[in-house]
């Protein structure tokens, strides 16, 4: 796969925890390409360094070694400044405690991100419209987010991740606070976004998120341990599931 | 498949290809592979049991089929029998389990590798299921069974999570003594 081809490209990635004695490789020389457009799942136990990938990724920390690239461009040796830029445009964040501004309406939680990238008021409004109403809240654009359900707050916050056109969209459990009305919801969209094209990486405990991805790594102690397509294997009919045959 | 046939018919009396339709209808997605044959076939079954009657009717014709397919007395014992059964479908892990004990005693194959390549097989059919799930409309039967077919596999995921944790220690023990 050629490099310009990728949306995000880490080689030989490493991050360490701790001092002396108690450090720890939450991160263990890690390689990984994303190409445009695809839907990338890792899956993990607790403390695998799969978090922790994830702010490398995004530019949310800084690696111990080793190289980030995001569309094309080194990020690990930017300036505080540019990183910031890039994070702003070129990266949605997908929280699993949502991180909505609280004094701020739905609406107003989408629009924050595109007027800091310095979109204009009207451009912000029209664009956040549209979102909320793909995530199926143009009703509730005015509410605070305590007046809405963890699914409803989940959702603003996917509408907010995607307000900038970002080149990819990094969620961290994204379904870890909601029940399974409310993940169905989520994966809903998810599962619209990835027919789209959006490139996403989702950090995740719950297989029903990991499948909604073309593609799924696992991690073990900072590494990974298997890469497994997941997409195109649509060749033995769903009748077989419920043993319809015989 | 012959006692669902069966209960269908406490209804009404119907044909053969009305009940290929209520069927596809319940199972959706999942009931695509199915063909009408299957149903005649089961049809011709339960009638040489004594437990369906077939009758020839006027058709229309627009249709020209003209068997209809009744319950007999012995057939809606069958169906209130049915009705009342307890049942709970049998997960096959067993066959799994002795795979993975046999693999490690004989040295054949390593049970962490059996068990991660079981997990891509199951996360696929995962995948496809669930994209089927998400695509019915809210409250349509067929999805309400495509969601039991998402949580069965989620629960065989689960138990190969625990089935690596507890190989993969094995493992370790070896080489550490």
């Amino acid at each position: 796969m050629n490099v310009s081809s990728a949306a995000v490209r880490v080689c030989g990635l490493v991050k360490t925890h701790g001092q002396g004695q108690s450090r720890v490789r939450a991160v263990d020389e890690v390689d990984l390409e994303v190409p445009q457009g695809q839907m990338l799942a890792v899956m993990g136990p607790s403390g695998c360094g799969k978090s922790t990938l994830l702010h490398l990724l995004g530019g949310l920390e800084r690696p111990t070694g080793g190289e980030v690239w995001v569309a094309g461009r080194r990020i690990d040796t930017l300036s505080e400044r540019a990183l910031a830029r890039l994070r702003r445009q070129s990266v949605g964040y997908i929280f699993q405690a949502f991180h909505l501004v609280e004094e701020l309406s739905a609406a107003e939680n989408v629009e924050l991100p595109a007027l800091l990238a310095g979109r204009s008021r009207r451009q912000a409004r029209r664009r956040a419209s549209l979102l909320l109403e793909r995530v199926g809240l143009a009703a509730r654009a005015r509410h605070l987010p305590s007046q809405l359900s963890g699914g409803q707050r989940q959702r603003v916050a996917v509408a907010r991740a995607l307000v900038n056109d970002p080149l990819v969209v990094l969620a961290d459990e994204p379904t870890g606070n909601l029940g399974t009305a409310a993940t169905l919801d989520v994966l809903r969209i998810f599962e619209e976004l990835r027919s789209t094209g959006q490139t996403f990486v989702i950090v995740t405990h719950d297989e029903r998120v990991a499948a909604t991805a073309d593609r799924l790594v696992s991690m073990r102690d900072g590494m990974f341990v298997d890469d497994t397509r997941l997409s195109g294997s649509h060749t033995r009919g769903l009748g077989g599931l419920i043993g319809l045959e015989g | 498949m012959q006692d669902a046939v069966l209960a269908m018919l406490a209804k009404e009396p119907s044909h053969g290809y009305h009940l290929h339709a209520r069927l596809r209808r319940s199972l959706g997605p999942l009931g695509e592979s199915m063909n009408r044959g299957q149903i005649y076939v089961t049809l011709a079954r339960l009638e040489r049991a004594g437990l369906v009657v077939c009758e020839r009717a006027d058709g229309l014709p627009e249709r020209p089929e003209r068997k209809v397919y009744a319950l007999t007395p012995a057939g809606q014992q069958r169906v209130a029998a049915w009705l009342a059964e307890v049942g709970w479908p049998k997960p096959d892990l067993a066959e799994f389990h002795l795979k993975l004990a046999a693999a490690a005693a004989a040295r054949l194959a390593d049970p962490v590798e059996l068990v991660a390549a079981q997990r891509r097989e199951l996360l696929r059919r995962l995948r496809e299921v669930q994209q089927a799930a998400l695509a019915e409309p809210a409250g349509s039967g067929a999805g309400l069974l495509l969601e039991g077919v998402v949580l069965r596999l989620q629960a065989d995921l689960r138990w190969l999570d625990a089935c690596e944790r507890a190989w993969s220690k094995v493992d370790d023990e070896v080489e550490d003594g």
